[in-house]
């Protein structure tokens, strides 16, 4: 039996799907034990986590917390980890997620493992971690007297458990310091166009566009299909299109329905961006190129002459 | 305005990943290295920021003795100078990294003065940690952001936009400050033939801090096994439309 904490990260008055996975994984570690949730801020997330496996929700409630402040969370993480005498501090493998738990394990004086796909308890705990976007897997140990990490995203699933918990509600100790770091302002993104993350089809180029007029083709096709238009990062780095395209390790990361990647071989960096598309359909002159050993489906040829056909077509098909 | 840019040496892998025979490195016979994307674009960053303010940039490197040759990259581009922290090649994990960082940070402000800014890639291209700047922030007591995609410095404070769920979180926090960046904050220029000559004979101080007991252990590297697709061919060249239009059809995005 162990004492687990799990921070659960909210948006827009939701659980994240990834801190609800490192709930599961939270659960799976206390084998029996306490299964602790800490939210900060959102009283109806907190409400509804003992559905996901918590024993214990901790809710945070600060004036200052209305904005993010990483540190802020990562001290009230750190202080509440050190009262329950948590053996596992585990996080979401997100943005949001990856720095408050780093944040987390160097004010606790504590080494700590991001985007972890197994963790296996003991002395000293043995953990798998992504690297390289996932396309290659560390076993390490995690020497400390407390293991703290994140659970790499959609690896492992949410489970509902149709529980109930307690809710504490409490407001945390917090200095200047811990909100030096804070959200003053948003951006919001911009409007209109497909967004790549969310989208259901994503139309990629790659180098072989030629040059950025050769993504004439991909834009067209993506219009017809209502989809986000993707490129690979040498599309980026040659400034053919803006780095908010790009699909890959560096870039985004996507999952939809379909891919269709025309003119990208296929690096290591860019497959790590679209392991999450349930198909893909590749369009490379090279059968031999890396992307056919990814790909659901191919067209072998020049996608400066397959895309536009491919467009023509489904406007024919709709005339008619 | 002085700015420290933190980079690391990593294998430009391309294709499937093969390892070493202890398992505990990429086997790195036949691929070349380079600095990480992320990192690239902060050492660019580095540059502009010291074109339009004045001061100096710096740049910072823990990697083994061939790693002089991203930190002479940097200085192609526009670094003033070079910090080796030289290791025999074996990797360190992130707190140790931190840790001595933090130690070359100090001794170079000490003989120097203050960085108004550390400038990191938000994780390693490799090892994908997620906390040597945030490590060094804690230490140093300087604020750090993280995840950042754009950033402008004024009177001392350094305003950062960091990418979020439907559109972007800013942040402002006074300097010094520690600051991880993500590629697509800039495009990073090419250095130049000359940038590469001056860079020659530019400065780089080494030293060879001892590698401390690790506390996230290495114990060994796997190459995930992919299931291997064989992708159903569809057509040759454009004639391949049709069958490629009944397939949108058929998943349901026509």
């Amino acid at each position: 039996m162990a004492t687990v904490l799990v921070l659960v990260t909210t948006a827009d008055g939701s659980a994240d799907k990834v801190a609800l996975q490192a709930l599961a994984l939270g659960r799976q570690l206390a084998a029996g034990g306490a299964v602790h949730a800490l939210v900060i801020g959102d009283a109806g997330v907190a409400a509804g986590l003992g559905a996901w496996g918590a024993t214990d929700v901790h809710l945070a409630q600060h004036p200052a917390l209305d904005a993010p402040a990483p540190d802020a969370a990562a001290r009230i993480l750190d202080d509440l980890a050190g009262s329950l005498g948590a053996d596992f501090v585990i996080g979401p493998g997100t943005e949001e997620g990856n720095t408050v738990l780093a944040r987390a394990a160097a004010r606790g004086g504590l080494p700590f493992a991001a985007n972890c796909t197994v963790v296996t308890p003991g002395s000293p705990v043995l953990v798998t971690r992504a690297r390289w976007g996932g396309s290659l897997l560390e076993e390490a140990a995690i020497v400390a007297e407390r293991a703290v990490l994140t659970v790499a995203a959609h690896v492992l699933e949410a489970v509902e458990t149709g529980g109930s918990a307690a809710v504490t509600a409490f407001t945390p100790q917090l200095d200047d310091a811990d909100l030096a770091v804070r959200v003053v302002g948003r951006v919001p993104a911009p409007s209109g166009g497909v967004s790549l993350s969310d989208a259901k089809v994503v139309v990629s180029g790659g180098r072989g566009a030629g040059s950025a007029d050769g993504f004439g083709p991909v834009v067209e096709l993506a219009s017809l299909l209502g989809a986000a238009v993707g490129c690979s990062r040498a599309v980026t780095i040659a400034g053919w299109r803006p780095h908010t395209e790009q699909v890959g390790q560096t870039g985004t990361k996507i999952a939809p329905e379909l891919y269709i990647a025309a003119g990208i071989s296929g690096a290591t960096q860019h497959l790590a961006g679209c392991k999450g598309a349930k198909r893909l359909l590749a369009i490379n002159k090279d059968p031999e190129a890396p992307i056919m050993t990814a790909a659901d489906y191919a067209v072998i040829g020049d996608m400066a002459e397959v895309l536009p056909a491919i467009s023509a077509e489904i406007r024919r098909t709709r005339g008619a | 305005m002085r700015v420290l840019v933190c980079v690391k040496r990593v294998p430009a892998v391309a294709g499937r990943i093969t390892l070493t025979e202890d398992e505990r490195a990429i086997d790195t016979k036949y691929v070349g290295f380079q600095v990480g994307p992320h990192e690239e674009c902060a050492v660019e960053e580095a540059v502009r920021l010291v074109e339009a303010h004045g001061g100096e940039a710096v740049v910072l490197t823990l990697g083994p003795a061939e790693a002089i040759e991203q930190l002479r990259e940097a200085m192609a581009i526009g670094a003033a100078r070079a910090i080796h922290l030289v290791t025999g090649g074996e990797e360190w994990d992130a707190e140790s990294t931190a840790g001595a960082i933090v130690d070359a940070i100090r001794e170079d402000e000490a003989a120097n003065g203050p960085f108004d800014l550390v400038l990191v890639g938000n994780e390693a291209a490799d090892s994908g940690g997620y906390q040597v700047g945030v490590r060094i922030g804690r230490a140093l007591g300087r604020p750090t952001v993280t995840g950042i995609k754009a950033l402008s410095v004024a009177d001392g404070v350094a305003r950062a936009e960091q990418e979020a769920a439907g559109g972007r979180n800013v942040f402002e926090v006074r300097t010094p400050a520690v600051l991880a960046v993500l590629e697509g904050i800039n495009l990073p220029r090419y250095p130049s033939v000359p940038g590469r000559l001056r860079a020659k004979s530019k400065p780089v101080a080494t030293s060879s801090p001892a590698r401390p007991a690790q506390r996230l252990d290495l114990r060994r590297l796997v190459v995930p096994v992919a299931e291997a697709k064989q992708a159903q061919v569809l057509g040759r060249g454009p004639e391949a439309a049709p069958a490629v239009v009944e397939l949108l059809a058929s998943v349901g995005v026509l």
